[in-house]
């Protein structure tokens, strides 16, 4: 199954509810009105993308289609073309699905380090295991850390992804500093030579100030040890959180300037809108979504193809 | 918590009174952006609307626009039709008085099942009722070795059997088994893996354990930061299980929390307990017209002196306020009463609880009690005992000892004495008067904007840092007023 299938497959519900939804707003032949483009924004709303953003590509349909006879496939297009915009951003982002490595800055000097944090409960953890599956899979050697010294059991968790992703991890007992592991961890991926390094963290809401404080402890000791480190840090979103998913990234940004955003649990109904708002007013990417619970289940995002796949005819 | 909804719909609804005479039109407008302000919040859409239309008709009567606070009048309607849309709640758990008790645990993934059955299970512990939690996840990786270590901390049996080998139906039947052959055991509680609600597999999975278990009651945990998904889940889990309430969690966050005002409007099941911070203690339960006053800015008076009676130590509190009335307070019982208050969680929480006070925390953005308070605490810390009773016997000597044990510096101690200097005055003062009238007199401190000793340690600094700009303009008042005076001495002659 290519991966463009498995996106499809996973965004399966979220297509079925837009799909149907909209189908049977916009009829061909009827006049589009103020009325149906109401109900076309409550829809969008729905999906969780924000106020503002809904506003702007009904606006757009506003301004392209207002008052004439609904054409389905015009309408298509610009709301297609309004939401790719929104999600590439000024820069454009574009994406080679051959290369499912390329959002990630891999340092030019080993080991790169990537740093992943967010809110509790987003899967962090089953992320970074994917992650790691696909850093393997494409010829880089993985050194993970332990760095969820909090949560119980948090670091047999990864233990147990480690062993049967068979890639080497640095732990330390549970309670111990969470930028000691981090430490630990930068200086064996550098005695070792490994590639890439991943370091987990607990999961922290953005308004405890201590935990925020302990990241950018995180950050400090690792650019001590590794100049230029973490090279990314990725912060993983739930595809359900809703606004707050926006305030997230930016307390998030603040602290540990995210490059890249990890969407997680898009299998469900959920549709992760709040990413379009997040781009939109933060201009973090979004580079990896997780589609699944299975270990292969995490992928490239690709606005174009995100919004082919949400929009697109037949499975 | 809900800040945000409280804000939006503060600044609509001053809009409102603002004109001076409300008309139908401009009440219309208030509450449109109080319906924007709902949906930025996470309120399902339907439940956003249908809320504005309710509070609209009732607003639009002759009896409210007419009457003396118009706006207020709206307030009020808003505040009753936000108890209403959470509301009615019941939070007790319907135990058996006799027998064995069965509550089953379910959600999504990451919602906090795991972390909440914990809760549950102390809580249950402090009413006096034995638990077991029952480990019933075998999908998650280390997901039964977190129910046990959380089962350690609390002291409560953990049943648990090996992933590889069974199934969560067998564990949770087995699991009943063992409570029930275990007759001190009287609260079961089942944690399930975290499932989407579309995964048809799973969700029948639970259906078995259902049928199997025939729980008592069944919880839906949902995390509060859900968007506008969370109807859908909460639809699903009921149709599948028939769930008994809903615990939100994770409402220590700045979520607007717009899940806990859907999803009993949608599904008709009762909130009955919020999840407020990651340490096992933290679990409240849920009340509609509290939450109401707390989303409003109203303040949360019941809840704080519920916290005070539980956390505080009364007998000490009595000793305390003794030796207050007595003008005896010294430095040590002013670190111990810190402590008291810090039991009850962090200080930005409490004093949203205070009515009038939550608005004035936004004033001071920079602030950091919590660090103000360990920072106090470890300066007392490092003062002998006669120091902490005598605090006028630290001369230059003893106070660069002092700075330098607490990594703090000598001016900060000045600061410090001086502060408590003027403090315990108050103390004595406000010591004789009653609970409500304290709370009366602190509000007129915070406005006069020394509540908080440790708030000037800091609030200190910053000033010296542009200290010229404001001596010029001290000396140029002091200048005027020295005019002013020649002034009218000249005229009295």
């Amino acid at each position: 199954m290519g991966w463009f299938d498995r996106l499809k497959q996973g965004l399966q519900k979220t297509r079925q509810l837009l799909q149907t939804d909209v189908r049977d707003l916009f009829k061909s032949g009827e006049i589009l009105d103020e009325s149906h483009l109401e109900t076309f924004e409550a829809r969008l709303i729905r999906t969780d993308m924000g106020v503002a953003a809904s506003g702007i590509i009904v606006a757009e349909v506003r301004k392209e289609h207002l008052g004439r006879t609904v054409d389905l496939d015009a309408v298509w297009a610009t709301v297609k073309t309004t939401l790719k915009g929104l999600l590439k951003g000024a820069e454009g982002q574009t994406v080679d699905p051959n290369r499912p490595l390329s959002p990630l800055n891999l340092g030019s000097a080993k080991p790169t380090v990537i740093l992943v944090a967010g809110v509790n409960g987003v899967g962090k953890t089953t992320s970074i295991a994917k992650l790691t599956k696909l850093l393997k899979d494409n010829g880089q050697s993985v050194l993970l850390a332990a760095g969820d010294t909090f949560r119980a059991a948090a670091v047999e968790q990864l233990t147990l992804w480690s062993q049967r992703l068979g890639c080497d991890i640095v732990t330390k007992p549970s309670g111990s500093d969470p930028a000691s592991v981090a430490f630990a961890g930068a200086d064996e991926a550098v005695a070792r030579g490994v590639d890439v390094l991943v370091i987990d963290t607990a999961g922290r809401l953005h308004t405890q100030a201590n935990l925020m404080q302990e990241l950018d402890k995180i950050r400090r000791v690792l650019d001590k040890k590794i100049p230029g480190a973490p090279h990314e840090c990725l912060l993983v979103i739930d595809a359900t959180t809703g606004q707050n998913g926006l305030i997230q990234a930016k307390s998030f940004s603040d602290v540990a300037k995210c490059t890249g955003i990890v969407l997680t649990k898009l299998d469900g109904t959920a549709k992760g809108g709040v990413v379009v708002a997040i781009r939109q007013q933060m201009g973090i990417p979004v580079k990896y979504v997780g589609v699944g619970e299975g270990i292969d289940d995490l992928q490239l995002f690709d606005p174009d193809q995100f919004v082919e796949a949400l929009f697109g005819d037949g499975v | 918590m809900f800040d945000s909804i409280t804000n939006s719909l503060k600044s609509a609804l001053s809009g409102l009174g603002r004109g001076g005479k409300l008309t139908e039109a401009n009440v219309r407008d208030g509450l449109a952006e109080v319906r924007k302000a709902l949906l930025e919040a996470d309120v399902n859409y339907d439940v956003a609307t249908n809320f504005v239309r309710r509070v609209t008709e009732q607003s639009l009567g002759e009896r409210v626009l007419k009457s003396l606070r118009p706006d207020q009048q709206i307030i009020g309607i808003v505040h009753q039709e936000l108890v209403n849309l959470m509301g009615p709640t019941d939070h007790s758990l319907h135990l058996r008085k006799d027998g064995l008790s069965k509550i089953m645990m379910c959600g999504l993934q990451g919602a906090g099942k795991t972390t909440t059955c914990g809760k549950l299970a102390r809580m249950l512990l402090e009413q006096g009722r034995k638990p077991m939690l029952v480990a019933a996840d075998l999908q998650r990786p280390a997901a039964i070795e977190q129910l046990k270590i959380i089962g350690q901390q609390i002291g409560v049996p953990v049943y648990t059997e090996d992933p590889g080998q069974s199934t969560p139906l067998q564990v949770c039947s087995n699991a009943l088994k063992a409570a029930k052959a275990d007759s001190s055991i009287q609260v079961l509680i089942l944690d399930t893996a975290g499932r989407l609600h579309v995964d048809s597999q799973l969700m029948t999975e639970l259906e078995q354990i259902d049928r199997k278990v025939q729980p008592d009651q069944i919880l839906l945990v949902c995390d509060s930061m859900t968007g506008q998904d969370a109807v859908n889940s909460a639809k699903s889990f009921n149709d599948a299980l028939e769930l008994d309430g809903v615990i939100l969690t994770k409402l220590d966050g700045d979520t607007r929390g717009g899940a806990a005002l859907s999803i009993k409007e949608v599904t008709g099941v009762p909130i009955k307990f919020i999840g407020v911070g990651e340490q096992l203690d933290r679990l409240e339960p849920f009340h509609a017209d509290r939450m109401a006053g707390r989303i409003l800015g109203m303040g949360d008076v019941v809840t704080l002196f519920e916290k005070a009676q539980q956390q505080l130590d009364q007998d000490e509190m009595q000793a305390q306020q003794e030796r207050m009335l007595a003008g005896k307070f010294t430095l040590e019982d002013f670190r111990k009463s810190m402590q008291q208050i810090r039991r009850m969680g962090p200080l930005r929480d409490i004093m949203k609880m205070i009515p009038g006070m939550g608005g004035m925390l936004d004033q001071i953005p920079g602030l950091d009690a919590e660090g103000d308070f360990s920072r106090i605490d470890a300066i007392i810390n490092s003062m002998t005992a006669e120091e902490r009773c005598n605090p006028d016997c630290i001369d230059r000597s003893r106070r660069n000892r002092i700075a330098r044990g607490s990594g703090t510096e000598a001016a900060d101690i000045n600061r410090l004495i001086k502060d408590f200097g003027s403090m315990s005055g108050m103390m004595q003062k406000m010591a004789g008067l009653s609970m409500m009238d304290r709370f009366r007199a602190m509000k007129q401190m915070g406005d006069g904007g020394f509540f908080n000793p440790g708030a000037n340690l800091q609030a200190a600094k910053e000033r010296s840092k542009r200290g010229p700009a404001d001596t010029r303009a001290a000396a140029d008042k002091k200048k005027k007023a020295r005019k002013d005076a020649k002034k009218q001495k000249k005229r009295n002659r």
